[in-house]
């Protein structure tokens, strides 16, 4: 794992801190600088709520190098209540019970560690709640 | 600008190549394709490849390529835009001769995958996606796939088994081409009870990891026809890209292939032709859900529709019918050597233009598509091809 890379990026994997479009107003995730949706500057911190719902999901039984003794495990798009979609893993949930439209929220937790000796990797996974 | 002609073609046989390494399969189909050219020379040669440095631990492959093949001294380097590298490669090659700056150009699209193992090489594959927001969470290029297929059959109401007939049409072809990986057509059955990589998608909905090189060779076309080469010369009539997010999650709407939408658009417009035109397409049937968004984006089909050119066990995209695919096999039979793909697109449709496919021949071709897609949509690059 990089470590320099993981440390540019943990407020992120901690906090979902994104940006707000000056020009727009449209919330972003992750962070570009440049509004996506009208190019106007968009360099203006702002930290999403966490909550949202799943858009997509898929279960996996094969996985890349460095997440193997985590499978099966069920990843997803997840639509922001704030507008922004994000990639993530979802956890604490049956993978037969997660349905497209399921209310989640944002939680932290470890996402990879590299051997006994190596680093830990945290960042934000989702889990279902009560609608 | 000058009318550019593939006026040779060569490639290797797709599949798990132990006894072939990277350099020995550039340089099998290099000398096919300048043989097929009736020529020993080339002023460039441009190679399209994804992952030599991850999975064959080699980089700087036009210097190696351009010497292993006795072309030692011409300008040579590698073009990468993820598994649309070849085509990519190609669109190198394309605005080289067209400008004029050169005569007579080598483009190979070449990929060994098999000398590392299925971990690495999942690992490697991802990296066409969006390192710090969606392969840092553990997901493959095969979820991400997924989750597009999911949210289609969510939206559109579509069943998993309606994507059947593109693996059936994809493998029924693959049976009468000598190059394919897989040579034994399946039933709608043997898709169904495939085992699952990514929910929802099963092993017969994904193309194979294997090895492969193919080759074109390019030439003004106005000195194309001077009976050097084994076969007519092929014209491009269009050769166009485009370029969307590389994160599925930054898309303005995950189910629509925007950059497959504009290359295509752009290609109709600078071939003067109109889907309905098209007598072949060989799409990047990667996973059968990229053949329906690919179809749908490319003005084949309506939005949520793409899906149904595979009913009945794709009868419509068969060689004798109404919009023949993936005609010598696709990336899920011939195989995806990924780099290399956007080139076997090309050779295949050459073939199919030039009456040289053989069983597969598609009855009166003169008109063919390639669509070459890179990640999960991120870069589309669109070539037309007219028999002369
Ligand atoms: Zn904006």
């Amino acid at each position: 794992m990089r470590i320099a890379r993981n440390w540019r990026t943990r407020q992120q994997r901690y906090s979902l801190v994104g940006e707000v479009c000056t020009e727009c107003g449209n919330k972003i995730f992750p962070p570009r600088d440049v509004c996506p949706h009208c190019t106007g500057p968009a360099q203006l911190p702002y930290t999403l709520s966490g909550r949202g719902e799943v858009y997509s999901y898929s279960t996996m039984y094969s996985a890349p190098k460095g997440f193997e003794e985590y499978l099966p495990y069920t990843v997803a798009l997840v639509q922001l209540k704030e507008g922004p979609m994000l990639t993530a893993q979802l956890t604490d949930v049956d993978a037969d019970e997660v349905r497209i439209g399921m209310p989640v929220e944002m939680v932290t937790r470890k996402i990879r560690e590299d051997g006994e000796a190596g680093q830990i990797l945290y960042g934000y996974k989702f889990r279902s709640v009560l609608a | 600008m000058r009318d550019v002609s593939i006026i040779g073609i060569g490639q290797t046989p797709v599949g798990e190549l132990w006894e072939k390494s990277l350099r020995h399969l550039a340089h099998d189909a290099i000398v096919a394709a300048l043989r097929d050219a009736g020529t020993g020379q080339a002023d460039a040669l441009y190679v399209g490849n994804m992952l030599s440095g991850e999975l064959a631990e080699q980089e700087h492959l036009g210097a190696l390529f351009a010497d292993f093949a006795g072309l030692r001294g011409i300008e040579a380097f590698k073009i990468e835009a993820a598994c649309a590298s070849g085509a990519a490669a190609l669109r190198v090659g394309h605005m080289a001769v067209a400008s004029g700056l050169y005569d007579m150009v080598i483009v190979c699209g070449v990929e060994k995958m098999t000398d590392a193992i299925g971990a690495d090489t999942t690992a490697a594959l991802a990296l066409a996606a969006d390192q710090e927001y969606e392969v840092s969470q553990g997901v493959s290029f095969v979820a991400l796939n997924a989750l597009l297929m999911r949210r289609y059959m969510y939206e559109y109401n579509v069943p998993h088994e309606a994507f059947a007939g593109f693996s059936v049409n994809a493998h029924r072809n693959g049976a009468g081409n000598p190059n394919a990986m897989f040579r034994r057509p399946i039933t709608a059955e043997t898709y169904r009870r495939a085992a699952m990589i990514a929910d929802p998608i099963n092993l017969m909905d994904s193309s194979p990891i294997c090895d492969g090189a193919a080759v074109v060779v390019l030439a003004p076309s106005d000195l194309a026809s001077d009976g050097r080469g084994s076969g007519p010369a092929v014209r491009i009539l269009a050769s166009t890209s485009a370029t969307d997010s590389l994160a599925i999650h930054d898309r303005r709407d995950p189910l629509f292939l925007e950059a497959a939408y504009l290359s295509s658009q752009k290609a109709y417009v600078q071939a003067g032709v109109t889907p309905a035109d098209i007598d072949l397409f060989e799409l990047h049937d990667a996973f059968s859900i990229m053949s329906a968004l690919s179809l749908e984006a490319t003005g084949f089909a309506r939005r949520g529709e793409g899906v149904r050119w595979a009913e009945d066990d794709g009868e419509r995209i068969a060689i004798d019918g109404e919009l023949p695919l993936s005609t010598m096999g696709g990336l899920k039979a011939r195989g995806h050597p990924v780099g290399a793909t956007g080139v076997y697109q090309v050779v295949e449709v050459v073939q199919q233009l030039r009456g040289e496919a053989g069983v597969n021949q598609v009855k009166d071709a003169r008109l063919g598509m390639a669509q070459n897609i890179g990640g999960s949509g991120a870069t589309v690059i669109t070539h037309v091809l007219a028999a002369e």
